[in-house]
């Protein structure tokens, strides 16, 4: 694809997810007819039966790979993809589904299907890039539309698009936030969060959750440690705030491993 | 080929359905054999990823099992955790008055934001002879815009109340993390009283559309609520609580769920399939609602529901469209009266603390009834949980209905017939993220 002219063709991709991230596209209310007459859309199955064949210009990818009938798709569509970018965090990070990885799927499998052997899974639930390369990440669970409509523009005018990688606590003094771990107490993983999100939490007298994953070079362990020291967060709970929607990234994953309870050796 | 006694046809992806399925039909000697709804989509594990999480974090995870109605799933999570910790029951904490006019508010922005998605941008589509919305805008541009601002509306009340459209951030078990103001909430006025008007437009424009002859004597299951349950403004139509009724007479409360309903698990399917305790299929979804409750509309709405052709109970599948863009209107309705009669909580959640034991509870998602069930102990961690989402309890009637179809249906070539099962599949506005526990169809004549 040559970037800034034509009309590229778009390809919307689903693997094991919730549909919220896809369906951010078509919630641009004010800029999605416009965004319609500017690209080609050519696979997007949620919004169309018409498919045209590929190869296409950009692939948006959402869900994480949980099958081996996945892990093979996945491989095909970065085989037809010029650009390829990964929407939400299930695809960057594994999703809420990566809990497995802590787990044991046996039993999860068991624990949900009366007929186990009916469905086929892998152990693990992994990003996109563990698969295939991947050219752009739009972090969150669920992306922001404001950020997908900017890569989107982005890529017809050939620019990169601009994606903080800065904490959420940056967002919340551009905002005028009241900060509620200071103010209120409130544990936040804030401080260690990527931003994207404006900060939607804090604005509602809530910690931030970590939707947009680990923020660039995050500092997990002091925060996890202030968080036991002064907000008295003990060790099971701490594990529970860094693993959820991107338990499976590399620097939560961490942080909750290293609060968790040693084996007892046998 | 078309004209052959023996024909297979396949859908291999689905399109215009919220998730990942396939169908399939096998024709015999001029007799449908099979008709299989797969649904491929990949497995979760939701109930056993919530094992060992505590009793306050189901509305946060459970909101990610579905894209299109969060706050059905945090609702229905919330309604069982706190039935459970005795919360709004007879003997238990009062739920504050301006808390659950939040709630049913959030919920009418939910039920706006997926019916006018499905009514036009998914379904309307197949009536008009268009393979998708965005094709259907080059030439019905009015027409979009119009769902996409109706769509809007309903996002912005999901964004006012719940802080965010997609997996709102602002719902907690007890209440919410901060309660909106009335002026905030006066502010969505206006286009709420536009969109009320524009959902009344667009329930007529659908109620022109053509609708294939289909009638299977389905059994209707739905919530009904009790008038005295009602928050200040609300009127009576079942959105965020309720017994659970039938069209066979069965009256009682959630809790009684386990007693009448169950769920099996087919091998075509990564959905588990939902039956009544006596084997029967039955259906949920707006059809289902409105035929328990139509006497609970106001009588403007039912006025408009009579002129649009829905004096009586709703049966044919393909008019579920027509129920669904009444829905619109009503949640457009109760919004602006639950608006006008709101009153500030003094603080926006209760405290909420761990009982152990089971709890159950159920909110009508816009495609039915959402049941979950969980299990605490002392200290408040999950030990079990059980999700029943619409479109797992839909599945066997929806499988019924293509059989049905399909049989009377057997002189349309295979391009025809496979968009009009799809079409089918449609009336049902199946949620196969959320059942995943759905469709390409393949019809095999042989």
């Amino acid at each position: 694809m040559t970037l800034g002219i034509g009309r590229p063709t778009v390809a919307v991709w689903k693997f094991a997810s919730c549909d919220g991230c896809q369906l951010s596209l078509l919630s641009a209310e004010d800029e999605l007819l416009a965004i319609a007459g500017e690209i080609e859309i050519a696979y997007f199955l949620e919004a169309t039966r018409e498919v045209k064949e590929g190869p296409y210009d950009i692939s948006l990818v959402e869900g994480s790979i949980t099958t081996p009938a996945d892990a093979e798709r996945i491989r095909e569509v970065r085989s037809i993809s010029t650009t390829l970018i990964t929407i939400g965090a299930c695809a960057t990070a594994g999703g809420i589904q990566a809990l497995r990885n802590f787990g044991d799927v046996e039993t999860f499998r068991s624990l949900v299907y009366a007929r186990p052997e009916y469905v086929d899974t892998l152990a693990d639930s992994t990003a996109i890039a563990e698969h295939v390369p991947v050219d752009l990440e739009l972090r969150g669970c669920p992306i922001e539309t404001s950020q997908l409509v900017e890569v989107i523009n982005a890529i017809l005018a050939g620019r990169k698009p601009v994606t903080p990688t800065h904490s959420v606590c940056v967002e919340c003094k551009l905002r005028g936030n009241l900060c509620v771990a200071v103010a209120h107490g409130t544990p936040c993983l804030g401080p260690v969060t990527q931003a994207g999100c404006n900060a939607r939490c804090p604005a509602f007298d809530r910690g931030c959750y970590g939707c947009f994953g680990p923020a660039e070079s995050p500092n997990s362990a002091s925060l996890a440690t202030w968080l036991e020291e002064e907000f008295e967060v003990d060790h099971p709970d701490l594990v529970r705030l860094f693993r959820s929607f991107n338990a499976d990234a590399p620097a939560f994953r961490r942080e909750s491993r290293r609060h968790e309870p040693e084996e007892v050796a046998t | 080929m078309s004209h052959s006694h023996d024909r297979t046809i396949s859908v291999e992806a689905l399109a215009r359905v919220e998730g990942e399925g396939a169908m399939h039909v096998e024709v015999a000697d001029g007799r449908v054999e099979q008709v299989q709804l797969r649904i491929y989509e990949p497995p979760r594990f939701f109930e056993a990823m919530l094992r060992g999480r505590t009793y306050l974090e189901p509305p946060d995870i459970t909101a990610r099992i579905c894209g299109i109605c969060p706050v059905a799933y945090q609702l229905s999570a919330i309604n069982a955790i706190e039935s459970l910790c005795g919360i709004g029951t007879p003997e238990g904490t009062p739920m504050p008055d301006g808390i659950r006019q939040l709630r049913r508010l959030l919920y009418c922005g939910e039920w706006i934001e997926s019916h006018v998605l499905h009514i036009f941008l998914l379904h309307a589509p197949d009536f008009l002879g268009y393979q998708g919305a965005i094709e259907m805008a080059a030439d019905h541009r009015e027409l979009v815009e119009m769902a996409l601002r109706l769509r809007k509306a309903g996002n912005q009340l999901l964004e006012v109340v719940g802080g965010r459209a997609i997996h709102p951030i602002n719902v907690r078990v007890g209440g919410f993390h901060r309660a909106p103001t009335r002026a905030e909430l006066q502010e969505m006025v206006p286009e709420l009283l536009w969109g009320r008007e524009a959902a009344i437009a667009a329930t007529r424009l659908v109620a022109g559309f053509e609708f294939p002859e289909l009638d299977q004597g389905h059994t209707f299951a739905a919530l009904r609520p009790e008038p005295e349950s009602l928050p200040p403004g609300a009127t009576g139509y079942p959105i965020e609580d309720g017994r659970l009724v039938t069209s066979t007479g069965l009256d009682v409360p959630i809790a009684a769920w386990p007693e009448h309903f169950h769920e099996e698990h087919i091998e075509h399917s990564t959905a588990l399939h939902g039956r009544m305790t006596d084997g029967g299929t039955y259906l949920v979804g707006p059809a289902a609602r409105f035929n328990l409750n139509a006497d609970r509309l106001p009588s403007e709405i039912a006025e408009l529901a009579a002129e649009v052709g829905c004096a009586e109970a709703v049966t044919n599948p393909f008019r579920s469209i027509v129920v669904r863009a009444i829905e619109t209107v009503y949640a457009y309705d109760e919004a602006l009266r639950l608006i006008d009669a709101y009153e500030r909580p003094e603080t926006p959640a209760v405290e909420v603390r761990p009982v152990a034991g089971t709890g159950h509870g159920a909110t009508e998602a816009p495609r039915g009834i959402l049941y979950h069930r969980y299990s605490l102990d002392e200290e408040g961690l999950i030990t079990d949980a059980v999700i029943v989402p619409p479109t797992s309890q839909n599945q066997p009637a929806i499988e019924e209905d293509l059989l049905e179809f399909v049989q009377a249906h057997l002189h349309l070539d295979d391009d025809a017939l496979q968009w009009q099962c799809e079409q089918a599949i449609r009336n049902y506005d199946p949620c196969i993220s959320c059942s995943t526990h759905f469709l390409d169809l393949t019809v095999r004549r042989r």
